[in-house]
This record gives structure tokens, C-alpha cells and sequence, in this order.
């Protein structure tokens, strides 16, 4: 569990993370969204001690992470993609973060299988592709089997396969109790893994709901479920803030409930789905409307430190 | 050594063993972390040959009645040749290949982002340096003296039957020869500290160079009284009478020398340390 109180960082008179409270609770797959330069970045490493709060606090599992024995058991994270020595090999880097906990060896190989690295586990790190370094990232991350799971854009330069990989992963992770905090800049991708979503833009909190919540409050969560029983899900369906709409006899378009109900209704039931998508476009549409007052950069360059 | 035991429903899948951090693990992954990367090898490699091979071949070509004097490296510059000084000819070059060892296993960290896993690993912060100090130190130490007596008992051939050849035995040689491979290890530590106080390679490596080297030439500048009263202070004048055979009028005693050398090191460090706990990363 991660809880965030009023967390504030300043740099000079830029404010970059702004009296910011939330909570990652156990067990579900919280999505940290925010436009480049919201401040997701900082918040993460104050999480992890590596920045200190200007004001305010932030604890891991009830403690500042300072405070834990074995931090790494604590919270597993991943930050920007390399921050390993391109010249030490995925092993040497592993097994120097395991010494530190007195994690086994055993471990350290089962991270390497884990993130699919077993071929390249003697190569020098840099001559990784992007993709790799993300997937020793998250080795690294899982490495002391934390409670808590906190990964900074995940899925940039994984190839379809390896977001696909992620997405399972973090499912997997939230279903064995853990807390997974999940940042992205993306909403129709965090809204495919994530069951809760912080919001943030300029450092300040700007939604801290339920995907579904989101969905239906910003009456964009249109979904489209195929079927050969399209008609049959059609009544399965109704109520009074569901909205269906047919194109053809196979195809629906739904609104007012989320791909996740209608696939349990569809189980339910027993009616046979082929499709079941979650429209992102107008999901994303949703979330650039909320963060547009918020965006710190339209078409200014970054400056300085700000740009994280 | 008990695990700590945090509840959790890890459904069904066997917990991995995790114990609390302590100082001799931080000193067992620094070492793994120093093993693992090419430029120690490189480094440590490089400064015993440099060691070993100029202090060697300083003694097989002295030519008994030449100058007497050697314009060799700052340090031993000026002074009356012995047995010593040639085993210890190659020292300057590799007090910079030993000092560029220590700045990089620090500045390093931050120049490749390695930094934010080792202190996610370790949030007390202090025990990482601490651990790259003494290994940086006793690394170089142990290489230092290995390179300091080949050279020594090498060249001791080459001297053979010259007026100025001495033994192991004899007064100070011993003292001598492991004041030099104190000041060395010294120097990594040193590097270790520039390195974490700068936070970047060529920023630490500059410092240590001119430090080390450029700061003795520099001090020519000052007015003289001042230059008779200061120079002995200065780091590596300090550090040179550590490894000096013969005590001289203008260079503090050995062991006050390596003393004073030994407290600069300490400062540095001591700022080092301050920066890496207050600062963000």
C-alpha cells in the first residue's frame, strides 16, 4: 500500500508535485496517469526516498521507505528504463541488488526466466534493445517479491508481445494481493490493466476514481462487443443507463457499462463473445479533456528538471 | 540474520527469503558490483603494471655516477635519488590510474542512472559509500604494495653492487615502500570521495588531477614565506613524504605526512557523504 498525503516537491518557485494525496491499495492495479510533465516521475521517486518532499508525506506499507529493513521486499520499482551500468551484465546487476537483501541466487534466476531474459542474462547491458532494459527493469522490480509493485511507463519499446506480457504480469500480481501503481501518459492503455486511476496534471490531483467510474461520468465508455448471440446479449443487457445501439447482427455498441460487466454477463449466460473493446479513442478523448487546462507542455520546449 | 516476515496472501507461491539490509551485504554487493564491470580490471591492471614496470626499469637504467637528481614526476622532482625513489618511479602516473578507478565507482553510478537501484536498495544511503572506500582502499592497497615490492626487489638486481642499493632490511626501506602503497590506496579512496561529491566522471577525474598535481605547481604563486609554511600540507606533498626513504627539512615526517594526507581524504569524504545524504538523486 502506498499512501500519499498533501506531497508536495518544489523546485526553485516551480511547483512540480502539488499537495497530492492518494492511496495504491492492495490487490488492484492502479493506472497513474498524467500528461508528460504532470510530475508522475517525481511522485514516484519520492516514493522511493530519492527525492525528498518539499511538504507533506508519502509511506510504503505505513512507513517511510527509509524506515523499512528490507525495502525491497517492501516495494519492487521500476523508474527510467536504464538505470544500470551499460557495462555490467543483467546477472551482475541482479545479483549485486539481491546481495543487498541477501536474496538467494535462486531468485535471481527465477526474475530472469520471469522477464524472458535468459538468453541475454551474461550480455552487457548496453546492448540491450529498449525493450530489454524495460524487461530487466521490471526483473529488478520483482526481485525481492515486494508487496507493492510500481512501475514508471512500463510498456514504452515493448513490442506487442512484451505489452501484452506486462498486462498479464500486473493481473497476475494484483490477483496474488499485492498493490501494482502503474504510470502512463496513455488512458486507453492504462484503462485496459488498471481497476482504479489517479489522475494527476501540474502535480495536482485531478481524478482519483475507478476506471468504470471514469468511464461512465465522462459518458464517453462506448464498447464494442461482437457476438453471434448479438440479439439474446442485447436484453442481457438492458437497464435504465445502458444504451445499446446495433450496426449490424453480430456487432453492438454499448454505453453506460463497462467491457468488464458485459463480459461477466456474457459468462454468466453462456452467450459466446468475439469482440469485447473498450473504445479508446474516445476514452483518451475523455482524459485530454480533463488534463488540457493541465498540459505543461503544448509546444514550448522543456525546461530543466521540469521535464520529468 | 531472520528474515523479516511480512504477511501476505502470495497465493500459493513460496515466499522468497529476504533479509534486512546490513553493512556486510552493501559490502558484499559492492563487490560483486566492482567485479562486474570491465574498467576495474582495466584500472587495477594498468596501475600495478605501471607500478611494477617503471619502477623495474628505473633501476636497470641508472647509471650510477649520472645526475643524481631526477626530473621525474612531482613529488620525488629534485630530490637525491635511492633505491627507493626509482622502485616508486612509476607512483604518479599510477596514483591517477588508481584515483580515476575510485572517481569512477562512484561518479559512475550517477553518470549511467545505476544510482537510483543501489540507493532504492540501500535508502540509508551512507553504507554504500562507506563499502566503495574500503574496497576502492584495500583493493588498491594489496595491488599497490604487490606492484611497490616487485619493483623494489626487482630492480634490486638491477642495482646490484651500486652505491645507492639497499636491502628490505634496512633502515626504512620497509616503512617506505608500504607508506607507498598507503598513499595509493589513499588516492582510490580519494577518487571514491571526488566522484561522489562531483557526480560525474570527468568532473571527479579533473578535481583529482588537479588536486594531485596541478595544486603543488600552483602554490609556486604564493609568496614565499607562505610557500615554506604551506607546501608541506599540501595533499600529495603530504602523501610524498609517506614514501620518501629520507626524511628532508621541507617535508613533513612520514607519519604526519600520511596523516595529513589521510585527513584531506577524510574531509573530502566527510563533504561527500554530506551531499550524498541531503541531496536528491
Amino acid at each position: 500500500m502506498i499512501e500519499a498525503r498533501e506531497l508536495t516537491k518544489r523546485y526553485g518557485d516551480k511547483t512540480v508535485v502539488d499537495r497530492l494525496s492518494f492511496t495504491v491499495r492492495p490487490g488492484e492495479v492502479t493506472g497513474f496517469l498524467g500528461p508528460n510533465g504532470a510530475g508522475k516521475s517525481t511522485t514516484m521517486r519520492m516514493v522511493l526516498g530519492l527525492d525528498a518532499p518539499t511538504g507533506g508525506s508519502v509511506t510504503v506499507n505505513g512507513r517511510s521507505y527509509a524506515g523499512h529493513d528490507a525495502p525491497l521486499h517492501e516495494i519492487g520499482a521500476l523508474l527510467e528504463a536504464k538505470s544500470v551500468h551499460p557495462g555490467r551484465s543483467a546477472v551482475g546487476h541482479l545479483t549485486a541488488l539481491a546481495q543487498t537483501h541477501g536474496i538467494g541466487r535462486g531468485r535471481v534466476d527465477e526474475v530472469i526466466d520471469l522477464a524472458g531474459l535468459q538468453s541475454v542474462a551474461h550480455k552487457r547491458v548496453g546492448a540491450f534493445s529498449l525493450g530489454m532494459g524495460q524487461r530487466l527493469g521490471i526483473a529488478a522490480a520483482l526481485l525481492g517479491d515486494p508487496a507493492v509493485v510500481m512501475l514508471d511507463e512500463p510498456v514504452n519499446g515493448l513490442d506487442p508481445e512484451g505489452v501484452l506480457w506486462i498486462r498479464n504480469l500486473l493481473s497476475q500480481l494484483a490477483a496474488e494481493g499485492r498493490a501494482v501503481l502503474l504510470s502512463s501518459h496513455l488512458m486507453s492503455e492504462t484503462a485496459q490493466i488498471a481497476d482504479h486511476l489517479v489522475i494527476i496534471g501540474r502535480g495536482r490531483l485531478l481524478a482519483d476514481t475507478t476506471v468504470e467510474a471514469f468511464v461512465r461520468e465522462t459518458g464517453t465508455g462506448a464498447v464494442r462487443v461482437a457476438s453471434d448471440e448479438a440479439a439474446r446479449l442485447r436484453t442481457l443487457l438492458a437497464g435504465p443507463e445502458v444504451t445499446v445501439s446495433a450496426s449490424n447482427d453480430t456487432e453492438l455498441l454499448v454505453t453506460g457499462i463497462g467491457a468488464r460487466e458485459i463480459g461477466r454477463v456474457a459468462l454468466r449466460h453462456g452467450v459466446p463473445l468475439h469482440e469485447l473493446t473498450p473504445l479508446g479513442a474516445s476514452l483518451e478523448e475523455a482524459f485530454m479533456d480533463l488534463t488540457t487546462d493541465e498540459l505543461e507542455y503544448r509546444s514550448a520546449p522543456a525546461e530543466g528538471r521540469s521535464a520529468r | 540474520m531472520s528474515a523479516v516476515t511480512i504477511e501476505r496472501p502470495a497465493a500459493g507461491r513460496a515466499r522468497t527469503a529476504v533479509r534486512p539490509v546490513r553493512f556486510r551485504r552493501v559490502l558484499l554487493a559492492e563487490t560483486t558490483k566492482f567485479r562486474t564491470i570491465r574498467s576495474t580490471w582495466i584500472c587495477l591492471a594498468l596501475g600495478l603494471v605501471l607500478l611494477g614496470l617503471f619502477g623495474s626499469i628505473g633501476a636497470f637504467t641508472y647509471d650510477g655516477g649520472g645526475a643524481g637528481v631526477t626530473d621525474g614526476p612531482p613529488g620525488i622532482a629534485g630530490r637525491p635519488l635511492d633505491a627507493v625513489s626509482l622502485a616508486v618511479m612509476g607512483l604518479s602516473f599510477a596514483s591517477l590510474v588508481f584515483g580515476v578507478f575510485g572517481v569512477l565507482s562512484t561518479a559512475g553510478e550517477y553518470s549511467t542512472g545505476t544510482i537510483r537501484s543501489t540507493l532504492a536498495a540501500v535508502p540509508k544511503r551512507l553504507p554504500v559509500l562507506w563499502a566503495k572506500a574500503i574496497l576502492a582502499g584495500g583493493a588498491v592497497f594489496v595491488l599497490a604494495a604487490a606492484g611497490v615490492f616487485a619493483a623494489f626487489l626487482i630492480g634490486s638486481v638491477g642495482l646490484d653492487g651500486e652505491a645507492i642499493a639497499v636491502s628490505l632490511g634496512d633502515d626504512g626501506v620497509l616503512r617506505s615502500l608500504l607508506g607507498a602503497a598507503a598513499y595509493l590506496a589513499l588516492v582510490a579512496v580519494f577518487g571514491v570521495a571526488l566522484g561522489a561529491l562531483l557526480r560525474s566522471p570527468a568532473g571527479g577525474i579533473a578535481a583529482l588531477v588537479s588536486v594531485l598535481l596541478i595544486l603543488p605547481g600552483l602554490a609556486m604563486l604564493l609568496p614565499d614565506s607562505w610557500y615554506d609554511a604551506l607546501n608541506p600540507y599540501f595533499p600529495s606533498n603530504a602523501g610524498g613524504a609517506a614514501y620518501a626513504l629520507t626524511e628532508t627539512a621541507d617535508r613533513l615526517p612520514p607519519g604526519e605526512g600520511l596523516a595529513v594526507f589521510a585527513g584531506w581524504v577524510a574531509l573530502t569524504l566527510a563533504a561527500a557523504a554530506f551531499r550524498l545524504k541531503r541531496t536528491d538523486v
